[in-house]
């Protein structure tokens, strides 16, 4: 049960199905409306003002995720929070969860960390899995890519491994922007330190949500950055294996 | 009704090492199968590749397709109706086949089968640039009277007129009507001498009973199925095979199997031709076999590959009108697979992974139609297997063998592709489907077609409101669809009366218990546009447009509304309750034969037909656009996932759908996960949660957009390119342009 006598309000963008995609198996994503971080790449610029999310209650939301308890847990997924960035909204993500956990299902959330010390213990005790985008190890190649500092997120990182909070990390491929092999390199000796690293994910940079860009009327500023090839991938792959991750 | 036999020394020799009694003493195969089997829990690794022998075979055959497809036939007999015995044997390759048997004397030589229809086999002739043989012609038109010219004959006037607007469309009234699986196993374990013994004893039971109508009826079917199984001896005799005895072993009972089809295909050109649940059965003498080492791995799966390929080569002459309805010359060969036995054990065997493993060893291909009966309980390995089956080759389908076991058994298999039967003791009447969306068209309209103008309901008062009301809408929608019922159920009942007399299914069933129980296999189209239709008048408003006959034939939406396919009660309640009320009305009208009422939710690719015989629709489709295909929601509006979309469907009561309901499901190899090692695991889950949820169906498509563009410009590059489309699998080079782009319009379910 909530335990707030004033429901707990959010501001969410929209809810999907995915699999294999947002953490295990099958799973119900919530996309949560707003974001500090202005990346370059971004595929969703329609998430990042709050204002623009409609208000949903916990239990509203709660309703449409019970919808699909027994199947996103027969289908070993569970319920993954994303955005936009999900910690913008540290209570209605924190209830979401709690309630999520209550239910019995398996929780992920899906973070850049740049607000990574507004999650409470409790946030994280409740959070079975961190999917963190960690958009460079460069802090001035991350300050151009995302407007932000770089250190907020990895303190983040250090404060999961301390909670002992499994992490799969994101790594977003763009050439000429985070295709450095010393930032690389950096990167895989910083997660080698960690204990709760499960995974690499190295996702090469698409141009899917430049449709969205042109719909907003703004410019999408990596219109004329070309994907990478699978030669560049596998190299980067290969970098984070160097450091034994497990990288795909 | 069965009867007891004394086994002979030959039976004694072929039933070696079998356990069990009732089987021996009655006809029973499933006793049979559950005294014998081994299920296997293990994984796919023991596995073997294609010999040399089976490519050869294969290669020699498959060279003949590319001019099969440029010509659409390779070849034709035109001068000899088909019958069991009627053409000399014929082979792929007679020094390296294992299992022989053609339907003519040549491979991919088609056969006209003129019983079901002269016009039929005449304009199937012309459309391919032969010339129909005057013999035949002066027989089937002079002397001997065709289901064809039955049906014409007893058709009403309404029924003509329905079946012209396309409200009632795809009856098996100028084509086989198929459905009937024939237990061909039966061929193998107890011979044909056997089986027709046990046919004189039924018949001997009729002889005892006064001569009414039915049992006159029943009499004479009954000398006609022991005719079919004389005849079948005949014809495997002109291959050398002694089948009136048992098959003695695997190699025989996979050839005594296959020439029991084989007479099938001969005899009836029904739309679906389907197997069986032969490979668990097939496995009992594999096992034995090998455990007698008188063949090894190799040779099993050798077996395997070469009954495949026969099933991979059946062919019928149809016409370019069958063509549209069910595109890509498909035969549905369906043999189902897997399943968990009333005892709870799998019915899984290593022959049901060797059946799999044809689409590695043969490449993908639409025929046989494999099909899984799935439940969360199969073995973890097998389940993986098919999953990566899927992901790799797009040509398997799914159905819940939760909801079928508890009503027909775990005997039970799928004909054509999602109406289950207990194999040997249930067979269908198969009726094509009305067109849903069209009826609610009709309701707007007073019963006037919205395309013709023409009266085809009773008239009634149309609807004159410039906008859509609810309420008024559905009490004038219950109206069409009661006389569409009723109008539907009779016209089943003169094309199934006309088929029994005309074009009866000697050797199908022959290979069935006497008496046998059958269903009236009704079926709906168009279920989302209709409840997208409904749900828009009542959740958003719909104006009307009318033409200066005050025929209503446009609409426009203001305002949202809900749309079937997202998990939304608010539309998915209004496809139950569609379901639910005209399986109702259905039921009130007596059928043929006492036949028990079911529907299907099923279009196969005649959603493209459909959508072209139906005008624009209250859910904002125009008029010719394809309707989605079976139960799927409209293509493009479930937006929220495969999970949400296929929960939606699940909703839909198996109850009031026992023909089955058919969800096509096409999601990118992405949209199964990020890492490629993760996406069988995924599409297990996937389907363990649909299953578990009350879906019945699923095909499943590993596929992304692209490649389909590809292989519409470029077709050579795909000769094996193979989709699943409304509970078959099809070539998609095969495809009309039409079909094709419908396929590629569909709901892609992916990731960004």
């Amino acid at each position: 049960m909530s335990t707030t006598v004033e429901p707990v309000t959010g501001r969410i963008h929209s809810w999907d199905l995915s699999t294999g995609v947002d953490g295990p198996g099958t799973r119900f994503v919530l996309f949560l409306s707003g974001c500090p971080l202005r990346c370059l790449y971004c595929a969703n610029p329609d998430t990042w003002h709050m204002r623009d999310g409609r208000p949903a209650t916990v239990d509203e939301v709660m309703t449409e995720i019970g919808k699909y308890r027994a199947f996103v847990t027969t289908a070993g997924g569970g319920v993954t929070l994303t955005g936009g960035e999900a910690l913008l909204q540290p209570v209605f993500t924190a209830a979401v969860l709690r309630r999520c956990k209550e239910l019995g299902l398996h929780t992920a959330l899906d973070t850049s960390g740049f607000l990574g010390a507004r999650a409470s213990d409790a946030l994280l005790a409740d959070t079975d899995l961190v999917l963190l985008d960690i958009k460079s190890f460069d802090a001035r190649a991350y300050r151009s890519l995302t407007g932000a500092a770089l250190a907020p997120t990895l303190d983040f990182a250090a404060r999961l491994d301390r909670l002992g909070v499994p992490v799969w990390i994101r790594y977003v491929l763009v050439p000429g922007r985070t295709d450095d092999p010393a930032a690389i390199d950096g990167l895989g000796a910083f997660l080698a330190g960690l204990g709760n690293v499960d995974r690499v994910d190295v996702l090469p940079f698409h141009k899917l949500g430049a449709h969205k860009y042109d719909a907003l009327g703004i410019p999408f500023p990596l219109r004329d950055t070309p994907v990478p090839d699978q030669d560049l991938t596998e190299r980067v792959r290969r970098q984070f294996r160097e450091h034994g991750l497990r990288a795909q | 009704m069965t009867t007891t036999v004394t086994a002979g020394p030959r039976t004694a020799d072929a039933w070696r090492q079998f356990a069990g009694t009732r089987w021996r003493e009655h006809i029973d195969v499933r006793d049979f199968i559950q005294a014998n089997y081994t299920p296997y829990e293990g994984d796919a690794a023991f596995l073997t590749g294609p010999t040399d022998r089976t490519r050869a075979v294969w290669e020699k055959v498959s060279a003949l397709f590319p001019e099969e497809r440029r010509r659409g036939v390779l070849d034709v007999d035109t001068a000899t109706p088909s019958t069991i015995t009627s053409h000399a044997p014929g082979y792929i390759d007679r020094e390296r086949e294992l299992i022989v048997g053609l339907q003519t004397d040549a491979p991919l030589k088609r056969a006209i089968m003129p019983n079901g229809g002269l016009r039929m086999v005449e304009n199937g002739l012309r459309a391919y640039g032969y010339e129909p043989d005057p013999f035949v012609t002066r027989v089937f038109g002079t002397y001997r009277k065709t289901h064809n010219d039955g049906v014409f004959d007893a058709y009403t006037p309404v029924m003509r007129a329905a079946r012209k607007a396309g409200i009632i469309t795809g009856l098996p009234d100028a084509y086989g009507r198929g459905r009937i699986i024939g237990d061909y196993r039966r061929v193998a374990l107890y011979g044909t001498d056997r089986l027709i013994e046990a046919k004189r004893a039924e018949r001997a039971l009729l002889d005892a009973l006064p001569s009414g109508p039915d049992v006159i009826r029943d009499r004479e079917e009954l000398a006609e199925q022991i005719r079919a199984l004389g005849e079948l001896t005949v014809m495997a005799a002109s291959y050398g095979c002694d089948v009136s005895r048992p098959a003695t072993t695997a190699h025989e009972a996979v050839q005594w199997l296959y020439l029991g089809f084989l007479a099938a295909v001969k005899e009836q050109n029904g739309a679906a031709m389907s197997l069986g649940r032969t490979s668990t059965f097939l496995d009992v003498y594999l096992q034995r076999d090998l455990e007698e080492g008188t063949v090894d791995e190799t040779r099993a799966q050798e077996l395997v590959d070469d009954f495949v390929i026969k099933l991979r080569i059946v062919r019928f002459l149809r016409t370019p009108e069958y063509d549209t309805l069910f595109s890509g010359d498909p035969t549905w060969v369906t043999e189902s697979i897997g399943g968990i036995g009333e005892d709870g054990r799998p019915l899984v065997t290593r022959t049901s992974f060797r059946f799999l493993q044809t689409l590695y060893n043969l490449g993908p291909a639409p025929e046989p139609n494999l099909t899984v009966l799935w439940s969360p309980r199969l073995p973890a390995g097998f389940k993986r297997f098919c999953a990566q089956v899927s992901i790799d080759t797009s040509a398997i389908q799914y159905e819940s063998d939760e909801l079928m076991r508890p009503r027909t058994g775990d005997d039970t298999a799928i004909a054509c592709c999602v109406s289950a039967m207990a194999v040997g003791k249930q067979m269908q009447f198969f009726g094509a489907r009305v067109n849903l969306a069209k009826a609610l068209l009709y309701a707007v309209n007073g019963g006037r077609d919205e395309m013709t103008g023409e009266q085809v309901a009773p008239p009634m008062p149309a609807l004159t409101g410039d906008y859509l009301d609810h309420e008024e809408l559905s009490a004038a929608y219950d109206r069409v669809l009661d006389w569409l019922a009723q109008t539907y159920v009779e016209a089943l009942n003169v094309i199934h009366y006309m088929h029994d007399k005309y074009a009866y299914e000697r050797l199908e069933m022959a290979l069935h218990d006497h008496p046998v129980h059958r269903f009236m296999a009704c079926g709906i189209a168009g279920l989302s546009v209709a409840v997208d239709s409904l749900s828009a008048v009542r959740h958003a408003r719909v104006k009307v447009f009318r033409d200066g006959t005050g025929l209503a034939v446009d609409f426009r939406t203001e305002g949202e509304f809900p749309a079937y396919g997202n998990n939304d009660d608010r539309a998915d309640s209004i496809a139950v309750d569609l379901v639910e009320s005209f399986m109702a009305k259905v039921r009130k009208h007596p059928t043929y034969r006492g036949a028990e009422h079911t529907q299907s939710v099923l279009t196969i690719t005649s959603n493209v037909v459909y959508g072209k015989h139906t005008g624009n629709t209250p859910d904002g489709r125009r008029a010719g656009e394809p309707f989605a295909p079976g139960a799927n929601p409209m293509n493009g509006r479930d937006r929220h996932g495969v999970a949400a979309s296929a929960l939606s469907v699940a909703k839909l009561p198996y109850e009031q759908a026992r023909d089955g309901i058919s969800l096509t499901t096409t999601i990118t190899p992405e949209g199964l996960g990020h890492l490629p090692e993760e996406r069988a695991g995924n599409l297990v889950g996937i389907l363990d949660a649909y299953m578990a949820s009350g879906g019945f169906h699923m095909n499943v498509n590993v596929l992304n957009r692209a490649v389909l563009r590809d292989a519409m410009e470029h077709p050579e590059k795909y000769p094996e390119l193979t989709i699943r489309v409304s509970g078959y699998a099809v070539n998609f080079v095969r495809l009309t342009r039409e079909q094709q782009l419908d396929v590629i319009g569909r709901t892609f379910h992916g990731s960004l």
